[in-house]
C-alpha cells in the first residue's frame, strides 16, 4: 500500500476519533447552569380514566413543589404491552425515568429489584408511617429480602364476575357460586340463545386471565399461592382440574372471543348478548363510561373470600436524574390525599386502608370491604405472581390451549414453564 | 501494487464504512452468536457457556413450528400474488395505457410507506367488526353490501389443513405421509389478511423491476418472433418471459428475504394472532427477549433467521458477483 494511502487513512480515523473524544467530553462535562428542575413519570396510563387520575395527582404535586416541570412520559397499549420494552430499552440505555408505574410482585422484583436497578425506600416507608397504613398482604408483596422499593398507588381485583342484572331478574338467575352451579347455568344462557361467557382476547392476557381466576377458583387460596413458588405441582391433579374446567368453559365462550377487546366483550354484556364475563374490576369504569346502570358482580366460582390482586406501583430508580423531585413524587403516591385523588377516577380501591369510602362509587364500595376482610393472592396475568419470563412462558401455552383445548399438552407445557422460569426443578 | 493517489483517496473514504460495517453488521452478528451460546436469561448478563442448548430448545419449541408453517405459509403466498399482479401490471402498462406514468406512481408509490404504516391501515380495512354493535367497518362493509358474509379476517383461528380421513388424507395416509395431515401442515386463514397487506405494499415494487425490464427488451426480437410466426401469447412465453429471467431471480430474492424476516407488519396489524396464526420468528424473537427476557434464546432465534435469509442471499450474491466479474 502506497504511503500516500496510509496517511489518508490514518488522517480520517483521527479526525473521526477527535470528533468522537469532543462529543463524549461534551457530554460528560458537567452542565453548567442547573436546569429548572424536572419530573420524568413513565407510565402506560394514556385513556379514559386513567389518565384523568395521573393528571389528577400531577396537579397536586404542582400544587406541592411549584416550578417543576413535570414530563408525563407515556407509551399507549393495555397492560403495558408495549410501555415494557420500552422501559427496559431506556433503563439498560442507562437512562431511566424519575420514576416509572410498574404492576406489584414479581413483576417489578424479579425483572428490577434482584438485578439491582432500584433503589430501597424503606426511609420513605418509615417516615410516613406507611406499614401501618397499608395491609400486610400488600406490604408482604412489596417486600424484598425485608426491603421495600416501590409504593402502591392503588388496588385492583383481578376476580370478578360482571352481569346485567337486568337479564339475570327477568330469568331469575343468580351469579354462581360453584363451576357445577355456572356450567347449569351456562346451560340455560345456551338454551336462550345468549353467549354464556363474554371473553374479548385479542390481547391474548384476557385469556390468562381467565386462567388464573379459574385457578384460583380450582385450587383455592393456598395451593394456588403454592404454584408460585413450587410447593403446588404443576403437573398435579389440581392444575388438570383448572385446565378442565377452562377448557369447557371455553365452549361457552362468545365465538369471535378472538377478534374482540374486554371491553367490547363487556360491551356483549351490557347489550344482553352474553350472559356473563369474568374480568378485572375495571369493567366498572367501562361500565360508568358506558352509562351502564344496571352492572352486577360477584366473585367468579369457587372464589368467594378470595381477592385475587394486582396493584399499580411507583418506585425511584437507582439513576434517576431527579431523585429529589422523584421522592416527592413517591411520597404523593402514598398519601391519602393522592390516593384519594386519583383512585375514584382511574375505578380502583386504595392501597391504603384509611380512604374515605364515600369518595367511591357503589362497587369500589364492595371492592373495599372484600379488601379488608379476604385473602389476598396474587394475580398472575398482572405481574404479581410471577416474573415476566413466566409470564409469557405462560402466554404462549394458553394462546395454543385456547384453540386446540388439549388439557395434556398444555399442563406438560405449563410444568415446563415452571422449570424454564427457574421456580420448579 | 502501487497505489495512484485516486485510489488512496476511494480507500480513505471507504475506511469509515468498512470499520462501521465491521462493527455494527458483524461485530454484532458475533456477539448475537456469541449470546446464543450462553445461558443469558434476565436482565443481567450470564455468559455461562451452554453450548447449543438454546438451539435445541428452540426447535422442540411448538411455537416455532408454527412460526416455520407461517413463515412458508406467507412466502408462498406473498411471492405467488407479487409476482403475478407485479407482472401481470407491467405488461398491461407496457402496452402503452394512457396515463400510464400516473398508474405507474400510483402502484408503485405503496412502496413509499413503511410496513408500520401499512399495518395500520390494513388493519383498520380488515377489521373485524364490532359484534356487540353489529357495526362492520372497511373491507367488510363491501362484502355486506355485495350480500357476502363478513370475514374475521387477521382474527380468524381457522386454520385450513388436509383432514386425516378425507379422501387426500387417506391417500397420503396410504403412502406413509399421514404426517401431513396436520394443522402444522395447513394455512392459517387469518396470515392471508397479512399476505393482503403486503401484496399491496409489494407488488407494485415487482411491477416497477419488470417494466424496466421490459422497457429494455429490443422490439426486434418481437418484430423476429412475428416474422417466424408466433402468436402474441407464444411470444411472451418464449421469448419475453426468458428475456425478463434475471428480473424475475431478483425480484423473488428481494420478496424472498423481506418475507423470511417480516416484523412490523406483523406487529402493527395482528401480532402473534389468536392460536399463533400469524405469528412469525421475528416476534417470536421480540417477545422472547423484550417481554420474557430470554436474552440467549432470542438470540438464537435471531441466527437462524439469519442463516435462513442467507441460505436465499448468499448464493444470489455469489451468482451476481461472478457474473459482473466474469465478465
Amino acid at each position: 500500500m502506497s504511503r500516500k494511502a496510509i496517511v489518508a487513512a490514518v488522517v480520517v480515523v483521527v479526525v473521526i476519533a477527535a470528533v468522537w473524544i469532543y462529543r463524549s467530553a461534551q457530554m460528560r462535562a458537567p452542565v453548567p447552569t442547573p436546569a429548572a428542575a424536572k419530573l420524568e413519570i413513565f407510565s402506560w396510563w394514556t385513556t379514559g380514566g386513567e389518565e384523568a387520575g395521573l393528571l389528577k395527582m400531577f396537579d397536586i404535586f404542582r400544587e406541592q413543589n411549584p416550578g417543576v416541570e413535570i414530563i408525563n412520559a407515556t407509551v399507549a397499549g393495555g397492560a403495558g404491552f408495549e410501555a415494557k420494552p420500552a422501559l427496559k430499552a431506556r433503563m439498560l440505555g442507562g437512562d431511566p425515568p424519575d420514576s416509572f408505574q410498574v404492576h406489584m410482585g414479581r413483576e417489578l422484583t424479579d425483572t428490577w429489584v434482584i438485578t439491582g436497578f432500584m433503589e430501597a425506600l424503606d426511609d420513605l416507608f418509615k417516615q410516613e408511617g406507611w406499614e401501618g397504613v397499608f395491609p400486610p398482604g400488600v406490604l408482604a408483596l412489596l417486600k424484598h429480602e425485608g426491603s421495600y422499593y416501590s409504593v402502591p398507588v392503588n388496588i385492583h381485583r383481578s376476580n370478578v364476575l360482571w352481569y346485567n342484572t337486568q337479564v339475570f331478574s327477568a330469568n331469575m338467575w343468580t351469579p354462581p357460586a360453584t363451576f357445577d352451579e355456572f356450567f347449569a347455568l351456562a346451560e340455560k344462557m345456551k338454551a336462550k340463545g345468549i353467549a354464556p361467557l363474554a371473553l374479548g382476547d385479542v390481547g391474548i392476557w384476557a385469556s390468562v386471565h381467565l386462567f388464573e381466576v379459574v385457578m384460583a377458583g380450582a385450587l383455592g387460596p393456598e395451593k394456588y399461592n403454592g404454584l408460585w413458588n413450587g410447593s403446588t405441582s404443576w403437573s398435579g391433579p389440581e392444575v388438570k382440574r383448572a385446565l378442565d374446567i377452562m377448557a369447557r368453559m371455553l365452549m361457552y365462550v362468545n365465538p369471535d372471543h378472538s377478534a374482540l377487546s374486554w371491553d367490547q366483550a363487556n360491551a356483549l354484556v351490557i347489550q344482553g348478548k352474553a350472559g356473563m364475563t369474568i374480568m378485572g374490576d375495571w369493567v366498572d369504569a367501562d361500565n360508568l363510561a358506558k352509562g351502564f346502570k344496571e352492572s352486577g358482580w360477584a366473585p367468579p366460582p369457587g372464589t368467594r373470600g378470595t381477592f385475587v390482586a394486582l396493584s399499580d406501583t411507583f418506585g425511584l430508580p437507582k439513576k434517576s436524574p431527579h431523585p429529589t423531585q422523584a421522592m416527592a413524587w413517591l411520597k404523593l403516591a402514598g398519601s391519602k390525599a393522592g390516593q384519594e385523588a386519583f383512585n375514584p377516577v382511574k375505578g380502583s380501591i386504595c392501597a391504603r386502608s384509611d380512604c374515605d369510602p364515600g369518595l367511591f362509587g357503589p362497587y369500589l364500595k364492595t371492592a373495599m370491604q372484600d379488601w379488608a376482610r379476604d385473602t389476598i393472592v396474587p394475580s398472575l396475568a398482572h405481574g404479581a405472581a410471577a416474573s415476566e419470563t413466566w409470564v409469557a412462558l405462560i402466554n404462549d401455552v394458553i394462546t395454543a390451549f385456547v384453540t386446540d383445548r388439549d388439557v395434556a399438552k398444555a399442563q406438560a407445557a405449563l410444568a415446563k414453564a415452571c422449570v424454564d422460569a427457574k421456580v420448579c426443578k | 501494487m502501487r497505489l495512484n493517489s485516486d485510489r488512496a483517496l476511494a480507500l480513505a473514504l471507504l475506511v469509515p464504512s468498512i470499520a462501521a460495517t465491521a462493527v455494527f453488521v458483524y461485530g454484532f452478528i458475533g456477539w448475537t452468536v456469541w449470546v446464543s451460546l450462553s445461558r443469558w436469561h434476565g436482565l443481567l448478563p450470564d455468559f455461562t457457556w451452554v453450548g447449543l442448548a438454546n438451539y435445541a430448545e428452540l426447535f422442540r419449541n411448538p411455537r416455532f413450528h408454527i412460526d416455520v408453517r407461517n413463515t412458508v405459509v406467507f412466502t408462498a403466498f406473498l411471492l405467488g400474488a407479487c409476482m403475478s399482479l407485479g407482472l401481470g401490471l407491467a405488461l398491461l402498462l407496457d402496452r402503452g395505457v394512457r396515463g400510464e406514468s400516473l398508474f405507474r406512481s400510483l402502484f408503485f408509490f405503496p412502496m413509499a410507506i413503511s410496513f408500520i404504516v401499512t399495518g395500520v391501515a390494513w388493519r383498520w380495512l380488515l377489521a373485524p367488526g364490532d359484534v356487540a354493535t353489529g357495526r362492520i367497518t372497511g373491507v367488510n362493509v363491501i362484502l355486506a353490501r355485495l350480500g357476502l358474509p363478513h370475514l374475521k379476517w387477521y382474527t380468524d383461528h381457522t386454520v385450513l389443513f388436509i383432514q386425516p380421513d378425507g379422501p387426500l388424507g387417506q391417500l397420503l395416509g396410504r403412502l406413509g405421509l399421514e404426517a401431513l395431515t396436520g394443522p402444522l401442515f395447513g394455512v392459517p386463514v387469518a396470515m392471508l389478511s397479512i399476505v393482503i397487506a403486503a401484496t399491496w405494499q409489494m407488488s407494485g415494487f415487482v411491477m416497477a423491476l419488470y417494466l424496466a425490464g421490459l422497457r429494455g427488451f429490443p422490439e426486434e426480437l418481437r418484430e423476429a418472433a412475428r416474422i417466424d410466426g408466433a402468436g402474441e401469447w407464444q411470444i411472451y412465453r418464449y421469448v419475453v418471459l426468458p428475456f425478463l429471467r434475471p428480473i424475475t431471480l431478483s425480484a423473488l430474492i428481494i420478496l424472498g428475504h423481506v418475507s423470511l424476516k417480516i416484523f412490523d407488519l406483523v406487529a402493527a396489524m395482528s401480532k402473534r394472532g389468536p392460536g399463533f396464526a400469524t405469528d412469525v420468528p421475528a416476534y417470536f424473537m421480540f417477545e422472547t427477549t423484550f417481554h420474557g427476557d430470554r436474552f440467549a434464546q432470542g438470540a438464537a432465534i435471531a441466527i437462524v433467521m439469519l442463516v435462513t435469509v442467507s441460505v436465499l442471499i448468499v448464493p444470489y450474491l455469489a451468482y451476481t458477483m461472478r457474473k459482473e466479474t466474469g465478465g
